[in-house]
């Protein structure tokens, strides 16, 4: 794959934040689960964090909408929002691939 | 009835309460919309301080702009302590932070994660209020805007039902009350604030643009941020309870002190002193100033138009030495040019100094040149602030005001008196090429005043009131008032000379007259005296001629009865006697 060329292999570090079963929820989880098996395959982390839960942890990461994304490692953070239904956004968006 | 009054939520915030008859709506939003600059923040975080501070209402701030240091920072110039109600957690702050360019956006999204924080930060501090600030944030972070406003009208629903009251904020927009049209959504009391500049000063003004099942006040009031918070300055802020003293204090003047009862003027009382220019107003104010410091009170002169140091060498022309008593911290000045500043940093100022000085006497000359600071309205809103905090804190405040030939401030001065106590009125009256001052006490609340005008006289001695001439060529002052006197005296002097003249004539008659009676009386008695001669010497010769008559009878034989009636009158004198 040409955008993993320049990084070593690493871990993602990945959390997504959702708020109950929703369907949009639920969409989510498999929508990125489709695309870290495609892209990350072995070297990824996920961490759902369900707010209705945790409420607590929203402040820290900033969360606004529902579902969100959160890229943890590597460094920047990054946040993507939205049912990840648009795989080339999430792709832009995680930076696995660069922006056109 | 009552029940069904729309339950209110009192912000604290001086002012506002009464204007909006006790609050913001409980339980529902509030919608304050504004510039930049013009003071939501800070009214949303006083809400917030004052009802965690004051009415037992936990609140959370929600910032979607400043983060949680810097709103610590900004409410600490108002003297509140956010970090300390967030410790005791009677506050909650929570920053929202967004930024589009790390946001990507990947399909459909809701904004249950706000909703999550919010509620948990409200059920962290059993939050009464909340507040937003300012929600519009989340257009300039979010691209999808058709879901944002869903959401929009879902949290206010949401927060409706969750039965807090919040003051929302936001940008004013350019036709629309708000940028985004956020009050599409806050549809139950809508504020705006305003921050507009009007002949090159600022002025604050708070406006209650809707306020549904309410009755509010509809007017702009003026607002200022001080340093203890936000005031709004509604007339009938404060009510009319203050203190009152009996105590009368001296005006410095002994003539104007015996035109209001023989006293002077209340202490804790408000005086008005109007007069047109030149007719002697900061003299008088100086005189009241010079008296209450020699008393011992501090006296705190705002002064408008003069500096200090010109204020005491003009003083010294007329024989007040003003000096020595600022020396001694009696006497203190505040001079500031009216335009320096709007209304409200005038009055913020003014009071700033009056907490500091605690003067028992506060003047300030004049209070129309606030005027050229604010319009009519805002001065009276201000005076009206300014009366009520000095009559809270038993302070007599003298203000001169400047009238000028014309209606429009002779107005604005009768809607000014109506705050005072006291109005005393200086005027010029122009006659016979020279013009003099009259005094005269319109009203004096309480005590028994003078109703005579008096001529008003300023020298190198001082101040001096004299009664002015009253007479049938009207009221005369001046040369002519000195005129008319010479001329009375002079008529007086006259009048009397005529009276010993005529009384001296009158004398020397009745002497004469006198003199006639005697002589004439001694005449008369001559007479009498004459007459008792003449009847006794008749006497003695009739005597003689009945005993000579008799004699010849006797002589003749004849028969006296037969010969008596044929001569009556001498028959009559034997019967007589």
């Amino acid at each position: 794959m040409t955008t993993m060329s320049r990084g070593t292999p690493e871990l993602w570090r990945l959390r997504l934040f959702v708020a109950g079963q929703t369907p949009k929820s639920l969409k989510a989880f498999s929508n990125l689960k489709t695309i870290c098996e495609t892209h990350l395959s072995g070297r990824y982390s996920i961490e759902v964090i369900d707010l209705v839960e945790r409420p607590q942890l929203s402040k820290g990461d900033q969360i606004l909408a529902i579902p969100t994304l959160v890229r943890r490692l590597p460094e920047p953070v990054r946040k993507i929002i939205g049912d990840l239904s648009d795989t080339e956004r999430v792709l832009v968006g995680l930076d696995l691939r660069p922006s056109l | 009835m009552t029940s069904l009054r729309l339950p209110k939520c009192p912000t604290g915030i001086q002012g506002l309460d009464e204007i909006t008859d006790g609050g913001l709506p409980r339980g529902r939003p509030t919608l304050i919309c504004g510039g930049p600059g013009c003071g939501k923040t800070l009214f949303a975080a006083e809400f917030l301080v004052r009802g965690a501070t004051q009415f037992g209402e936990p609140g959370v701030f929600m910032s979607f702009e400043e983060t949680d240091g810097e709103l610590k920072r900004n409410v600490a110039s108002l003297g509140f302590d956010l970090p300390g109600l967030v410790r005791r957690k009677k506050i909650a702050l929570d920053h929202v932070y967004i930024e589009r360019s790390e946001i990507q956006e990947t399909g459909d999204y809701d904004l249950e994660g706000l909703f999550v924080r919010l509620n948990h930060a409200i059920d962290s501090v059993g939050a009464k209020r909340v507040v937003l600030d300012t929600l519009e944030a989340l257009f300039a972070g979010l691209s999808d805007e058709a879901t944002l406003r869903a959401e929009l009208r879902r949290l206010f629903r949401w927060l409706k039902k969750k039965g807090v009251t919040a003051v929302i904020t936001a940008e004013r927009g350019k036709e629309e009350l708000t940028r985004h049209g956020l009050e599409e959504y806050v549809s139950d009391c809508v504020i705006l604030l305003d921050h507009r500049i009007e002949g090159q000063i600022a002025t604050r003004h708070l406006r209650v643009v809707k306020y549904r099942g309410a009755l509010h006040g509809t007017n702009e009031f003026p607002f200022l941020i001080g340093e203890t918070g936000i005031g709004v300055l509604p007339i009938t802020s404060l009510g009319l309870n203050h203190k009152v003293s009996n105590e009368r204090i001296s005006t410095g003047i002994p003539r104007l002190d015996a035109m209001t009862g023989g006293r002077g003027f209340f202490r804790g009382s408000s005086i008005l002193l109007t007069g047109t220019p030149g007719t002697g107003k900061t003299s008088v104010a100086a005189y009241f100033a010079q008296a209450a410091a020699r008393r011992g009170d501090r006296v705190l002169f705002f002064s408008f138009e003069e500096s200090p140091n010109q204020i005491i060498r003009n003083m010294l022309s007329i024989g007040l030495s003003l000096e020595p008593l600022v020396r001694r911290g009696q006497l203190r000045f505040h001079a500031a040019r009216p335009t320096l500043c709007g209304l409200e940093m005038h009055l913020a100022t003014m009071f700033k100094e009056i907490t500091e000085f605690r003067p028992a006497i506060v003047i300030v000359d004049p209070i129309t040149s606030l005027l050229s600071a604010g319009n009519d309205y805002e001065t009276k809103g201000m005076v009206t602030r300014l009366i009520d905090y000095l009559k809270a804190g038993q302070v007599t405040s003298l203000f001169t005001s400047l009238t000028q030939g014309g209606h429009a401030l002779e107005q604005s001065e009768i809607a000014m008196s109506s705050l005072m106590d006291s109005w005393l009125f200086l005027k010029d009256l122009e006659v016979n090429g020279e013009r003099n001052r009259l005094l005269y006490v319109l009203k004096a609340r309480g005590m028994a005043h003078s109703n005579q005008v008096r001529e008003f006289l300023i020298s190198s001695k001082g101040i001096d009131l004299v009664d002015v001439y009253i007479g049938p060529e009207g009221v005369l002052t001046g040369a002519s008032r000195v005129a008319q006197a010479a001329r009375e005296e002079a008529e007086g002097l006259a009048a009397r000379h005529e009276t010993a003249r005529r009384k001296h004539d009158i004398q020397g008659k009745r002497a004469l007259i006198e003199r006639q009676i005697a002589g004439l009386r001694s005449d008369y008695e001559t007479g009498e005296l004459d007459l008792k001669r003449l009847d006794e010497q008749a006497g003695s010769r009739t005597r003689g001629l009945v005993a000579a008559r008799t004699e010849l009878a006797r002589l003749r034989h004849a028969d006296v009865a037969r010969r008596v009636p044929r001569r009556r009158s001498q028959s009559k004198q034997k019967v007589a006697r």
